[in-house]
């Protein structure tokens, strides 16, 4: 497998410039014989999507929901990092990128890392001209607000809702290119294979959901921006659509699927509430910046927050890093809230965990109006969920699985290890190492699709030279033919069980053995839970209807079928990894106050794996990091 | 879990486009006050497919009521009885043991049934590809700060930018229009210094295709407004009128 990363040489500040430079450039008249096609329409998605089209480049862009608006970056609450430095508190865009690669625990390449910072500041520029309404200041400047991991308020937003400010102006700077006839849409449709011709990525095959078309999609380069998998773990914050398929399609293609088991838990979330649950629903890391994490200092302590006096309340981020305090990395901060659970000291009754964020400091400080101007969508939101007023008694909050920092991996020009095949935003494994800093998302998707693919596309573009190639080449042919009998299996089987009851199952056994706490003996029991649990699967299971209509049952056997095999990917990846960091925490590697305890001299890589066949364990190949900028140091929060 | 509830639904079950349509009634015993609605249609659909019948089809995706999928009249309501609430933020707490509750589709021209529950909404999207944009290509913007927006109309103009996009707007109107939709984002565009340029275009042409599309036009019934769920204000309508006449009359 080829894993040159391809990082410019020169200083780091002035590699981006000097690559951009030295890459060639696709002439405006022929960019137009060029056809691109782009899975996803989130943020990633969509703005490369209109910024290639914009270049003048053939787009079709594919989302599996009703609409390209609806991607789910739309649901991305607290907002989008900046180095503008417009606080005058310090930022810089150097700062940015060490805050990163130290959130990250070392674990993320620093070129791009670099990159990312530095493109930041045009995002701000380029949603604002889009007319993105960001919170202002009186003055009528921008407003910023802190977030995790960082000393400097560089965090723009929009309300709570900040991520659907952001996907509108993307979902409208691309409707803008779909009415003028430069991209073509299609929506309710799903890519189930990647279709590679001379080693060279040259197309996908899809199912339109409506009518259950299969049909093949041949281009000049395929870039995928389907998001993550947090979905294997069935309960998450994403939504309920949000799946592997495409990324895990292209693995099994020969893409290799880097740093699997880092996945981020986090920390604010409305805890479980009963066995029908389908989701998480987050709240909002911002609400850290007013509220105060807190449990009883006695264990099994039944009293209502309000009768427990200050004296017996154990506010365990402040006390423990007195530093960063409420605002410590998400990682960090889960992991706590777990520690003081386990500990017997969670709040939401027997056998249930949580903790308080407790909003009385805040709303004390600037009144129900002040507070409700910052967070009112997220205190509605969490009364209409849990029924409690958050106004008047402290939140429950318990960590849940959010985002996903591995990927498919892919080299400084956001090529994977196929030729052709691009992947950006969450779907690739790129920039966040082993843990994302809060607000890093939505800068990171639209860092790729505004700033860094519509320039790197041009260069495989101009020096790939492969030709045309049509959808009658029998590669086209053999994929659909695949696709074909995959839909009439899973309609065949004549079982009696729910997609759903499966993918329970799974996320049950996931969140269990490769969640917030892992272990050498906890992931082996995994690897041989999940292939008996795959072969009941393709025993068991019932898909109602038939492949000739919509058939959301269907689409879900699918998606399921391909987690049931992708959860044990994850799991020979945290196995392997024999030390803790950022969201991986490995039981047997801890300091002796319960800190990560990292192991850079054996693990300063990320993994990449390389599919050898299902059940098959997966084979494993390095990149190595180098810090030369960053020095390599134990994260410090206290 | 408090309390147990069974509650009746009588659902909209239609195979396709142009086959006929009924309400199916189906009983869900042990309902928590917890469950959220599409939880209590997940448990249903459940039961559907073990017992070998046909499940429900529905939208649904974010169930954080953000993405504007999830789209059904619940008891004559779009989005149900809890005011600036979607149907997935809707909880069973909201009703009460023993009730009937009919779930219908949205009913417009334009927005065709696909399946069941499920609507086509497409001419939402193409309303905005018409216009509801500013035209500015990826790089060489100003400064983010380069001009200055007075908070009160940055929040006046995100109030409009809130909109999801649903179409419950559409299916509370007895004429099934789409001013509040359209209004929301001419005023969102209207209000921000970068929407001047193409103002009256914009408008001109997201109107002419909302008319294209099929919806029905204003009469000020203002139930529009009452069932969104992001609480988009009628002053979007006024907005939109104001913004088509001073194009109209002035040509920008």
């Amino acid at each position: 497998m080829d894993l040159n990363a391809r990082i410019p040489s020169g200083p780091i500040a002035k590699k981006w410039e000097k690559h951009r430079f030295d890459m060639k450039l696709v002439n405006p008249a022929n960019k137009r014989k060029f056809d691109v096609i782009v899975v996803g329409s989130g943020l990633a998605g969509a703005s490369a999507s209109a910024t290639m089209a914009e270049l003048g480049y053939n787009v079709r862009c594919f989302c599996y929901q009703d609409s390209p608006r609806r991607a789910h970056s739309i649901a991305a609450q607290g907002g989008i990092n900046a180095a503008k430095n417009y606080q005058n508190d310090g930022d810089s865009v150097y700062r940015l990128f060490y805050d990163t690669v130290k959130g990250g625990d070392f674990r993320s390449r620093e070129a791009n890392v670099y990159r990312l910072s530095q493109v930041s500041v045009n995002i701000i520029d380029q949603c604002v001209a889009q007319g993105v309404p960001f919170a202002r200041e009186y003055g009528g400047m921008l407003a910023n607000r802190s977030f995790g991991g960082a000393q400097v308020s560089r965090t723009f937003y929009a309300r709570g809702q900040t991520g659907q400010q952001l996907l509108l102006g993307a979902y409208q700077a691309l409707s803008r290119q779909i009415g003028l006839k430069n991209v073509q849409m299609f929506p309710r449709h799903e890519m189930l294979d990647l279709v590679l011709v001379d080693g060279h990525a040259r197309g996908i095959v899809t199912r339109n959901l409506i009518t259950g078309e299969v049909r093949s999609w041949a281009a000049d380069a395929v870039v995928l921006a389907s998001g993550g998998y947090g979905n294997v773990f069935y309960l998450s914050t994403n939504a309920k659509g949000c799946n592997v398929t495409a990324t895990y399609r292209a693995y099994r293609r020969g893409a290799g699927f880097a740093n699997p088991c880092f996945t981020q838990i986090h920390p604010t979330c409305i805890p479980v509430s009963g066995h029908y649950q389908s989701k998480l629903t987050l709240m909002s890391e911002s609400l850290r910046n007013d509220g105060r994490v807190w449990v009883p200092k006695k264990k099994g302590d039944a009293r209502a927050p309000k009768d427990i006096p200050e004296a017996e309340r154990d506010y365990y981020l402040e006390r423990k890093y007195p530093s960063f305090g409420n605002l410590v990395p998400r990682d960090v901060a889960s992991r706590n809230a777990k520690l003081v659970c386990d500990e017997g000291r969670g709040v939401n009754g027997p056998g249930s965990n949580a903790v308080y964020l407790d909003f009385a400091d805040a709303i004390k400080r600037l009144g129900d109006k002040g507070v409700s101007d910052r967070y009112g969508n997220l205190f509605d939101m969490y009364e209409r969920i849990s029924g409690d007023n958050p106004y008047r008694t402290p939140m429950k909050i318990y960590p849940a699985v959010h985002y996903t920092m591995g990927g498919l991996w892919v080299d400084y020009n956001l090529m994977s290890n196929i030729p052709g095949l691009h992947v950006i935003g969450e779907a690739n494994f790129s920039d966040h190492g082993a843990n994302r800093l809060g607000a890093s998302a939505l800068m990171q998707g639209l860092a790729d699709g505004y700033f860094i693919l519509p320039y790197t596309i041009g260069n495989y573009l101009a020096t790939a030279n492969k030709g045309k190639v049509t959808t009658d080449h029998p590669a086209f042919k053999a994929a659909e033919q695949g696709v074909h009998a995959r839909t009439t299996k899973l309609l065949s089987l004549e079982g009696k069980r729910s997609v759903d009851s499966f993918h329970r199952e799974l996320g049950l056994i996931m969140w269990n053995h490769c969640g917030m706490a892992r272990t050498r003996e906890g992931l082996q029991k995994a690897l041989g839970l999940i292939p008996e649990l795959r072969d009941r699967f393709w025993r068991e299971v019932r898909v109602p209807g038939s492949g000739e209509e919509l058939n959301p049952w269907l689409e879900k056997a699918g998606r399921v079928a391909d987690f049931l095999e992708f959860g044990e990917v994850m799991c020979h990846d945290a196995l392997t990894r024999e030390e803790s960091c950022g969201g991986h925490f490995r039981e047997e590697y801890q300091t002796a106050n319960g800190e990560a305890l990292r192991d850079d001299e054996n693990y300063c890589w990320g993994s990449v794996w390389e599919f050898q066949g299902v059940g098959k364990t997966p084979k494993l190949h390095k990149e190595p990091f180098s810090f030369e900028y960053v020095k390599l140091a134990t994260r410090n929060y206290k | 879990m408090a309390k147990s509830m069974k509650i009746t639904v009588r659902v909209w079950r239609q195979t396709g486009p142009d086959a006929p349509g009924h309400l199916e009634e189906h009983l869900v015993p042990n309902v928590g006050p917890d469950m959220s609605f599409l939880e209590m249609l997940d448990v249903l659909n459940e039961h559907l497919i073990e017992t070998g019948k046909t499940p429900i089809a529905f939208d649904h995706d974010c169930r954080e009521g953000i993405c504007g999928a999830c789209s059904m009249v619940i008891n004559g309501s779009p989005h149900g009885p809890r005011k600036a609430t979607t149907t997935c933020q809707l909880h069973m707490r909201s009703f009460d043991d023993g009730d009937v509750i009919t779930i219908e589709p949205w009913r417009a021209k334009a927005f065709p049934i696909v399946k069941d529950l499920v609507v086509d909404r497409s001419s939402f999207d193409r309303i905005i590809s018409s216009g509801g944009y500013v035209s500015v290509n990826t790089g060489g913007a100003p400064d983010a700060n380069a001009i200055p927006i007075g908070k009160a109309d940055a929040d006046e103009a995100f109030d409009y930018a809130a909109c999801i996009g649903c179409g419950a707007c559409v299916a509370a109107c007895p004429n099934a229009s789409a001013m509040l939709f359209v209004g929301a984002k001419v005023a969102h565009l209207a209000k921000m210094p970068q929407g001047q340029v193409e103002r009256g275009k914009r408008v001109l042409n997201m109107i002419q295709t909302m008319d294209n599309e099929g919806f029905g036009s204003c009469t000020n019934h203002g139930e529009c407004s009452a069932s969104c769920p992001k609480e988009i204000n009628l002053d979007a309508i006024a907005t939109l009128n104001r913004e088509f006449m001073r194009a109209s009359l002035f040509g920008k």
